[in-house]
């Protein structure tokens, strides 16, 4: 059984176990517009719930990409890197950015499900 | 103070654009399919740009206003016939750039297009160099299209007939609907296209006709990354009131006539620098990767020594990658030099590379 659950920066992470998969939602692809880099964080490195996690730069501007969790970086989306436009396309299955192994299933309970986040987004505007 | 709108805003908005704020207007910086196929139909097929933010300022005169703007301009306005236009500057006795400008000669005076953000001041300083001496009017009743890209001409032809008589940076008057446009052929993107204006009551249908024809209409954001794949510059960004056109390595449009003789606003400057180089340049800058150098990113040579600044930066779609424009000190402008560009705390390597990245398409017309 996984389970997916979402940030207010507009991150989803799919859990399985104590692996969590991260990325940018749709509703984070739209607000952006074509993306054309990615930075990813290394395989090995910790990274702390709502900190830095990455960049993800459109055709207009960077933007800061953030865990919603922390953990230790088991893996990272290469393909990604190497086609940037694959986040716009398919961005919450495909187009994952990074895995990690989950330091405090705790924290989970801050993010929101998918209904309140589709509500959270849609009121967000943009 | 209040934002304002062009003619076109009801039709960006039934196209869905995203609207930003850009010198006072609210623009379109996008419609629904995005920057880069935006920026692709533009290299391959036609794309319209409203412009009517920018300036378009009609000064009436004869002779003795060419001989003034003579002495305002670095161009050879006495030998400019009818219907050219030329780029060029406006300086001060620095020759710093106020603005960069399009200047065409009409049979009863001059039109000068001008940047947005630059036309209420440009309109000060020239009154004030002219000593107020010529009828002078920046034109709000006019709107201002660009169509852009190979299929323009066959487009812009198909509603406005005769316009394939234009060479590159000439214009004439045309008739839509019985009302009379100004036509030049000429633009901002690296592909062949024109510059229409027109009274702001029949924009709006003109540019529906365009685009019943196959054109679309494209956002401030495409219109960016096809300046910058073209190698032009952009002005408040690659120019500004601290560098001169001569830095801005932009010499080739000022005219070699004027060089010899000067008396122009900034000339002893432009002559000195002509003859001894400056100590910055312009260049283009390609990094290495997919690695994106925006604006003010900081550039630093082999051995860590800073050597200058990114002035813009994006990723171009047509070349498929990442394309810069900086300054750099005069010693590393050469072709093909390594340079180091920081971005978020690491040095990553990039070249100097020969303007433009996309090569141009400008078509020469029938005659």
């Amino acid at each position: 059984m996984s389970e997916v659950k979402y940030s207010k920066e507009h991150e989803w992470i799919k859990i399985e176990g104590d692996v969590g998969t991260i990325g940018i939602t749709q509703h984070a692809t739209e607000m952006l517009g074509d993306i054309v880099f990615v930075e990813l964080p290394d395989v090995g490195a910790s990274v702390e719930k709502d900190g830095n996690a990455g960049v993800v730069e459109s055709t207009k501007a960077a933007s800061d990409v953030y865990t919603p969790i922390s953990g230790e970086v088991m893996e990272n989306n290469q393909a990604i890197v190497d086609d940037p436009g694959k986040i716009n396309s398919d961005p919450e299955n495909e187009a994952w950015f990074f895995k990690l192994k989950i330091k405090d299933k705790n924290e989970l309970d801050t993010l929101m499900n998918k209904e309140e986040y589709d509500k959270f987004a849609k009121e967000s505007g943009n | 103070m209040e934002i304002k709108k062009t003619s076109l805003h009801k039709l960006h908005n039934d196209h869905h654009a995203k609207f930003v704020e850009f010198a006072g207007y609210e623009m379109p910086i996008q419609y629904k399919k995005g920057i880069i196929e935006e920026h692709k139909f533009t290299r391959s097929n036609s794309g319209i740009f409203d412009v009517s933010h920018m300036g378009q300022l009609f000064i009436y005169g004869n002779e003795d206003l060419t001989n003034d703007l003579e002495k305002i301009f670095p161009l050879d306005l006495k030998n400019l016939k009818q219907n050219s236009s030329k780029y060029t500057f406006l300086m001060n006795d620095k020759a710093g750039i106020y603005d960069d400008l399009i200047i065409t000669k009409l049979k009863e005076g001059y039109l000068i297009i001008l940047n947005a953000a630059c036309k209420d001041n440009d309109l000060k300083i020239l009154t004030k160099l002219l000593n107020n001496k010529y009828k002078m009017i920046l034109d709000e009743q006019k709107s201002l299209i660009a169509i852009q890209g190979p299929k323009s001409a066959e487009i812009l032809n198909s509603v406005i007939s005769g316009i394939n008589e234009l060479s590159f940076m000439t214009g004439n008057w045309f008739n839509y609907k019985d009302q009379k446009t100004y036509i030049t052929r000429s633009g901002y993107t690296g592909e062949d296209g024109f510059e229409i204006s027109i009274t702001n009551r029949f924009i709006e249908d003109l540019t529906k006709k365009l685009i019943e024809n196959g054109a679309q209409l494209i956002g401030l954001g495409a219109r960016d990354t096809l300046r910058l794949e073209a190698g032009l510059c952009l002005y408040g960004h690659e120019l500004d009131i601290n560098k001169t056109p001569i830095e801005a390595n932009l010499k080739w449009a000022i005219s070699k006539e004027r060089i010899l003789k000067g008396g122009f606003v900034g000339s002893d400057i432009i002559v000195n620098q002509i003859k001894d180089g400056t100590k910055q340049i312009r260049v283009g800058v390609k990094p290495e990767g997919r690695l994106i150098a925006r604006e003010k990113t900081k550039i630093y040579d082999e051995e860590d020594k800073l050597i200058g600044e990114i002035t813009s930066g994006t990723f171009g779609p047509s070349v498929n990658g990442p394309v810069a424009i900086g300054y750099v000190q005069k010693q590393y402008s050469k072709k093909d030099t390594k340079i180091f560009l920081e971005v978020r705390g690491k040095k990553h390597p990039a070249n100097i590379f020969g303007l433009p990245f996309y090569k141009k398409s400008y078509v020469k017309g029938d005659n």
